[in-house]
């Protein structure tokens, strides 16, 4: 496969390096809204969405940024960016459906300091993704963020009645299992080729 | 905490252990797992989240009067950003290794969620003076929660401390404390640790 073409990214971005898994993006609202299947889906779907529109301003931004030669100023405009997005799909959740705005609560936000959506922007800018690219590398991370928060709330469901060594309840446990899945997942490398 | 208490030996201490920002409250965990495969990474990373803790806080808290409420959370984090661009710059100036090896995760200081944090909660609410010196010790909590991830991953990882070798050279290194799995495997261990601890002092205090 070739490295740069579409499915190699979304692919690599998917599974290979994925962004809560492998590169550590995005640990706050991982551990945080992974208690049930439905609210982890749900977040999933919101923070790709985020993602998608936030690294398509943040290609166009980045080409006006160099054309004016203010790169120091990176860091603020792509703040300023992932921000106002977070914003727009706040409200238009809110509109649409106000119960999952509910279920969300002040995790949608927060969406804002989520690095993983920092991340991805720094990252496309830092390999000079072409447009096609970046939109398969914020399709491919938010697929993975997604993929990565369903497993952990079906595991943590699961758990919820086991019998568990006191010390181990709670955060300690969310991050044994995300260290086996974790360790599961990089049986993907290689897997691009 | 109320605004009018006096500054004490618990402005600093706080954030060292009763309030440390990761073992307790488990905030900024992103810089906690991946950049703590080596020492050496570990301390670069806290003193970077150091500086911009302190910069940061002092200037919200000059600003803390001028700042209108209903912009505030976009003002600390121009503010922030601003300094970590900074520190960006600053450490690139200093060490080329070490900014290489921390990669975007120095411009992953702005979303901190521990800088932010301090900034809405006590920042705001302060005086500079006191701002810094919460800051600092808020500082050192972190520094020393990821050099408490880094020396375990690397001496059971590679073998080495700060690059210099500690083990034996019969000894195998264990790479997978160094891979992703690692991290979250030593601060699960951590943690548990942390609340053996917690327990028996609690239980002591109840004999006592």
């Amino acid at each position: 496969m070739n490295p740069g073409s579409f499915s190699a990214i979304f692919l690599d971005a998917f599974l290979i390096n994925n962004f809560v898994l492998a590169l550590f993006l995005g640990i706050c609202p991982f551990l945080g809204v992974s208690g049930k299947v439905k609210t982890a889906g749900n977040m999933g779907m919101a923070v790709t969405f985020v993602m998608l529109v936030s690294s398509l301003c943040a290609f166009g931004l980045n080409h006006l940024l160099v054309k004016f030669e203010l790169e120091f100023l990176r860091l603020i405009c792509f703040i300023a960016v992932i921000a106002s997005a977070v914003q727009l799909v706040e409200m238009a959740i809110k509109r649409f459906s106000p119960t999952l705005f509910r279920a969300l609560g002040i995790f949608l936000p927060l969406i804002t300091t989520n690095c993983a959506i920092l991340g991805l922007a720094l990252f496309q800018t830092a390999r000079e993704y072409s447009f096609v690219q970046c939109l398969a590398f914020s399709l491919g991370a938010g697929a993975g963020f997604s993929l990565a928060l369903l497993l952990m709330a079906g595991l943590r469901e699961k758990l919820e009645l086991a019998d568990l060594p006191g010390l181990a309840r709670g955060a300690a446990l969310s991050l044994i299992l995300a260290g086996m899945l974790s360790l599961a997942f990089m049986g993907f490398a290689g897997l691009g080729g | 905490m109320s605004a009018p208490e006096k500054m004490n030996l618990q402005t600093f201490t706080q954030g060292l252990w009763k309030e440390n920002p990761v073992f307790v409250m488990m905030l900024g965990l992103c810089p906690v797992l991946a950049v703590t495969n080596t020492a050496m990474n570990a301390l670069a990373m806290g003193l970077a989240t150091t500086f911009v803790l302190i910069c940061s806080g002092f200037l919200v808290s000059l600003l803390r009067k001028v700042i209108p409420k209903q912009v505030r959370i976009a003002s600390y984090i121009i503010i922030i950003a601003t300094f970590v661009t900074m520190a960006d710059y600053l450490i690139q100036a200093i060490s080329l290794e070490v900014y290489q090896a921390l990669g975007a995760f120095i411009q992953l200081i702005v979303v901190n969620c521990i800088i932010l944090g301090r900034a809405e909660a006590y920042a705001s609410k302060n005086g500079p003076l006191k701002a810094v010196v919460n800051a600092t010790g808020m500082g050192l909590g972190f520094t020393f929660a990821l050099l408490c991830l880094g020396v375990v991953r690397e001496v059971l990882g590679g073998g080495t401390l700060f690059g210099m070798q500690v083990m034996p050279d019969r000894f195998q290194p264990w790479s997978i404390f160094v891979l992703p799995p690692g991290g979250f495997f030593v601060l699960a261990f951590w943690l548990m640790l942390f609340a053996a601890f917690e327990e028996r002092k609690q239980k002591k205090g109840v004999t006592a």
